[in-house]
């Protein structure tokens, strides 16, 4: 189905990533949304704050970062496409509800303007250190899809995206930007709306008689139903069966988690997306997403300036990894190379899938700024000896 | 005539609830199933359409009512309910919806979004269960925990000051605020009605037992007879200053309807302001559009009014 | 035309902000250029020094950040002082010489001054400096095309105000080609 046109602000545009977050919400059709201040995330929900009331979209300011990402879940159940927008601090404290929308399988977009951490960190300064958290920050075993973008252009594309992906999988998706991304200005193209595909939400056609709300399609996806049908559908976050119901043994686990593991493990290659450049005949293949990749090209361009074959695979969606691609790669080249704004968190998938077939290199950053792509250039140029 | 043609009578309350679920998990002599009792006549009393009312609870011994309720039911994280159910409020706003929760729930780790939901008047139904301890872990101290009750958290004797519920609701904001105890079931339904026929947010505390932990601990007995001391500690007072409604054990138990005012919800608010900045740029707000609701066609999903 | 790195730099409310919008926006969406510009606030919103860094090139742009800028705006001393040693060996110094004291010792080649306040003043109203400072740099520069930037100057600021800020721009180019 295609965009609304009325949340659409279609032309060219010079705005930062915040904001080009908050217009991609809008073409994907998000009309609820709660949020809490905090740097350097504001700016997104500050323009929900100021666009929404147009277009028939609630915005609201909740006391904290838990409420704000209930309040999500609840008017997701209650029809809404819906997102939250925080950093570091709120993030940590998002963390349970995270699980509950994992467990409820209930679609929703989480955008993390990340910053230098731990606690208060560097609030003004970016990072990219919340990549391992994302992906198990709350307890329990669960699947969940991650996107980074690495310019405004991007942060419009990949919150559509990112709604489009929580819709079809029913499942909690994020948006991993960090302060650069977030507070930089580039030109920004919104299309018109006849242009933007987004996917509605996955509505039962089944009479109440006959649905079950936890019953998966082929795809280990259930159809969900809008409230105040009749349906009378019973949301848990203990572990249910397919009615819904609370079953507390091992063989009632055993079936749920699994499944939701599964419907992203399963549908990885579906849903993975990533860019590859010169990697035919490469020495090093530099791994890299976000802002990263960006500074990452100037280290490369260094680096061939030396003679050095390298190419560069970006990863657009982070999560699920596409560990089959790095598994192929190092059987054919001498190293990997992973910068990113921490001190060593997606390189450990690196590391994983190559499984020493090819050596890995990390280079960490505790974050504040970018890395110096000169620094990129030596441990690439190391690499290869 | 034969036994399958005779006509079995029915009980009205088993319409409401998932029987299918039953037996349900409460202590013989525990309250909650009481106040549940109360809930569905209130339901069916006010004439909300079945499909139209939404239960959200949070965690604990309360929390389980939600899943016994045959309306849309939300059984969601601990202390949490009241955010869940903004939002599906706000998303909603046809719907009526209930947060039916207990005392540690509400007011420990959920007490911030009690005292916000209160100021932002949103038009939920809190309906608090106050039986004075931790249930569903086993009976540690809580914030409603009187002083000198023995826990298992405390197992010396409790210290601390316990919040006054109609006191701090009111001060909070809530339109509505009164106490019961599960020994007042006609009282009781007749509150939960009000509180359902109400604009903005409601505060419905009841007092209860649970003789398998507080209740043994503190010597009260029995269920019975902690139901007896409620009939004998009682004193109905309308319209009594919530500053005086604090529970003092062995002291009289204020119940009655202490607030009832109006003033306007958030999203009166809401549409009040926005209409006044933004003029016709401004389409009013009554809730998300369904817009790709395949199920409006399918009338036959409805519920029978 | 290849990376060019600008940054524009002055008190919190002197319109640095917007003004390294505006070259954005001429270069990204009026100049068939790249653009990525980034800002950086002191600690309070009005009063403190802020500076915008703006990144204009043919190609497509990187890395984000001014490292070395080819072009210094100093709307007043602290900017100055502080931006200074940050500019190319063979830099373009443009700054408003009643607000700047130029150290002499610094030997920048190529610095050039404006009165921007003053010729805001004439126009009635000292908020217009960072439009007086924009025409300035078109007139210097020629990084942009002049319709370009006054598109750009239209679409940006409040509304109703266009007529001022453009007169304000006008006088600053004028000022640029006269001396």
């Amino acid at each position: 189905m295609k965009a609304d046109p009325a949340g659409v602000l279609t032309g060219a545009h010079f705005i930062d990533g915040d904001h080009a977050c908050c217009e991609g919400a809008l073409a994907a059709g998000c009309r609820f949304s709660a949020g809490y201040p905090i740097t350097p995330s504001t700016e997104v929900v500050e323009r929900i704050a100021a666009r929404f009331p147009h277009v028939g979209g609630m915005f609201i300011q909740m006391e904290d970062e838990l409420a704000a990402s209930i309040a999500i879940l609840g008017a997701a159940w209650g029809g809404a496409k819906v997102l939250t927008v925080t950093s570091g601090p709120g993030f940590s404290l998002m963390m349970e509800h995270i699980g509950f929308a994992a467990m409820t399988e209930t679609p929703c977009v989480f955008v993390d303007v990340q910053r230098a951490g731990p606690s208060t960190g560097l609030p003004t300064l970016p990072a990219q250190a919340d990549m391992m958290q994302v992906r198990w920050g709350s307890h329990g075993d669960y699947g969940i899809i991650a996107l980074s973008p690495n310019s405004p252009q991007e942060c419009f594309n990949l919150t559509i995206e990112a709604f489009n992906l929580a819709e079809t999988y029913r499942v909690p998706t994020f948006l991993m930007m960090d302060e650069s991304v977030g507070h930089m200005t580039e030109r920004v193209v919104i299309p018109a709306a006849d242009e933007i595909e987004v996917v509605p939400r996955r509505y039962t056609s089944k009479p109440s008689g006959e649905y079950l709300p936890y019953e998966p399609e082929e795809d280990l996806v259930p159809a969900m139903v809008p409230v105040g049908r009749g349906y009378n559908v019973h949301v848990t976050g203990l572990t249910h069966d397919e009615r819904g119901y609370p079953v507390m043994n091992a063989a009632a686990q055993d079936r749920l988690i699994r499944r939701l593991v599964d419907k992203i493990r399963k549908n990885a290659r579906r849903i993975a997306r990533y860019e590859e450049s010169r990697i035919e005949g490469a020495d090093v293949v530099v791994v890299s997403y976000g802002i990263t990749s960006r500074v990452a090209m100037e280290g490369i361009r260094l680096a061939r300036e030396n003679g050095i074959k390298v190419g560069i695979l970006r990863l657009v969606v982070v999560w699920p990894f596409p560990g089959w691609r790095i598994a192929e790669l190092s059987g054919q080249i001498k190293a990997f190379v992973v910068p990113e704004l921490n001190m060593g968190q997606m390189v450990l998938e690196v590391e994983r899938y190559a499984a020493g077939r090819a050596k890995t290199h990390c280079v960490p950053h505790a974050g504040g700024t970018v890395h110096d792509p000169k620094e990129i250039a030596t441990v690439i140029e190391e690499a290869v000896k | 005539m034969s036994m399958a043609e005779m006509e079995v009578p029915r009980n009205v309350v088993e319409e409401y609830l998932c029987m299918d679920r039953m037996p349900h998990m409460w202590c013989s002599g525990c309250g909650i199933g009481t106040t549940v009792n109360c809930f569905v006549r209130a339901i069916e009393r006010s004439k909300i359409p079945r499909n139209k009312i939404a239960v959200v609870s949070g965690i604990g011994c309360t929390g389980r009512v939600a899943g016994y309720i045959a309306t849309d039911s939300f059984h969601t994280t601990h202390g949490r309910a009241i955010p869940f159910a903004t939002g599906l409020k706000l998303a909603r706003p046809e719907m009526t919806v209930i947060v039916y929760s207990g005392d540690g729930d509400l007011i420990a780790i959920g007490g911030n979004h009690l005292i916000h939901g209160a100021r932002r008047n949103i038009d939920l139904k809190i309906i608090c269960i106050n039986n004075f301890t931790y249930a569903m872990t086993g009976g540690q101290a809580g914030p409603t925990t009187p002083p000198g009750s023995i826990s298992t958290t405390a197992p010396y004797g409790g210290f601390e000051q316990e919040f006054n519920l109609p006191y701090l609701a009111e001060s909070s904001g809530a339109v509505y605020v009164a106490r019961w105890t599960s020994f007042h079931v006609t009282q009781l339904t007749r509150a939960m009605a009000e509180c359902l026929k109400k604009k903005g947010m409601t505060f419905l505390e009841i007092i209860t037992p649970c003789p398998t932990l507080y209740g043994r601990r503190n010597r009260q007995g029995t269920g019975v007879d902690t139901m007896k001391m409620y009939r004998e500690m009682s004193v109905v007072k309308h319209g009594a200053d919530t500053k005086e409604a604090a529970i003092v054990p062995g002291k009289e138990i204020l119940v009655g309807r202490f607030v009832d005012i109006d003033r306007p919800t958030f999203l009166d608010g809401y549409n009040k302001q926005m209409k006044s900045r933004l003029g016709e740029r401004f389409p009013e707000y009554r809730g998300i559009s369904e817009e790709s609701d395949p199920l409006e066609q399918h009338g036959e999903n409805e519920i029978e009014q | 035309m290849s990376r060019t790195e600008v940054k524009i730099g002055g008190f919190g409310g002197q319109g640095v902000i917007l003004t390294g919008l505006v070259l954005g926006k001429a270069a990204a969406l009026y100049g068939g250029l790249n653009a990525t510009m980034i800002q950086s606030f002191g600690p309070e919103a009005r009063g403190s020094a802020c500076s915008s860094q703006l990144v204009i090139s043919d190609q497509e742009i990187l890395y984000p950040y001014v490292r070395q800028p080819n072009i210094l705006v100093a709307i007043n001393q602290e900017a100055y002082t502080k931006f200074v040693p940050e500019l190319a060996p063979d830099g373009l110094l443009l700054f408003e010489e009643d607000l700047v004291h130029v150290d002499e010792r610094v030997g920048h080649r190529r610095a050039r001054g404006i009165p921007a306040t003053r010729i805001a003043e004439e126009l009635g109203n000292r908020i217009v400096v960072n439009m007086v400072m924009l025409g300035f740099f078109s007139a210097t520069t020629g990084l942009l095309r002049e319709e370009a930037v006054r598109e750009a100057v239209r679409v940006s600021v409040p509304r109703g105000t266009e007529e001022l800020n453009l007169e304000a721009y006008g006088r600053g180019v004028e000022y640029g080609i006269r001396n």
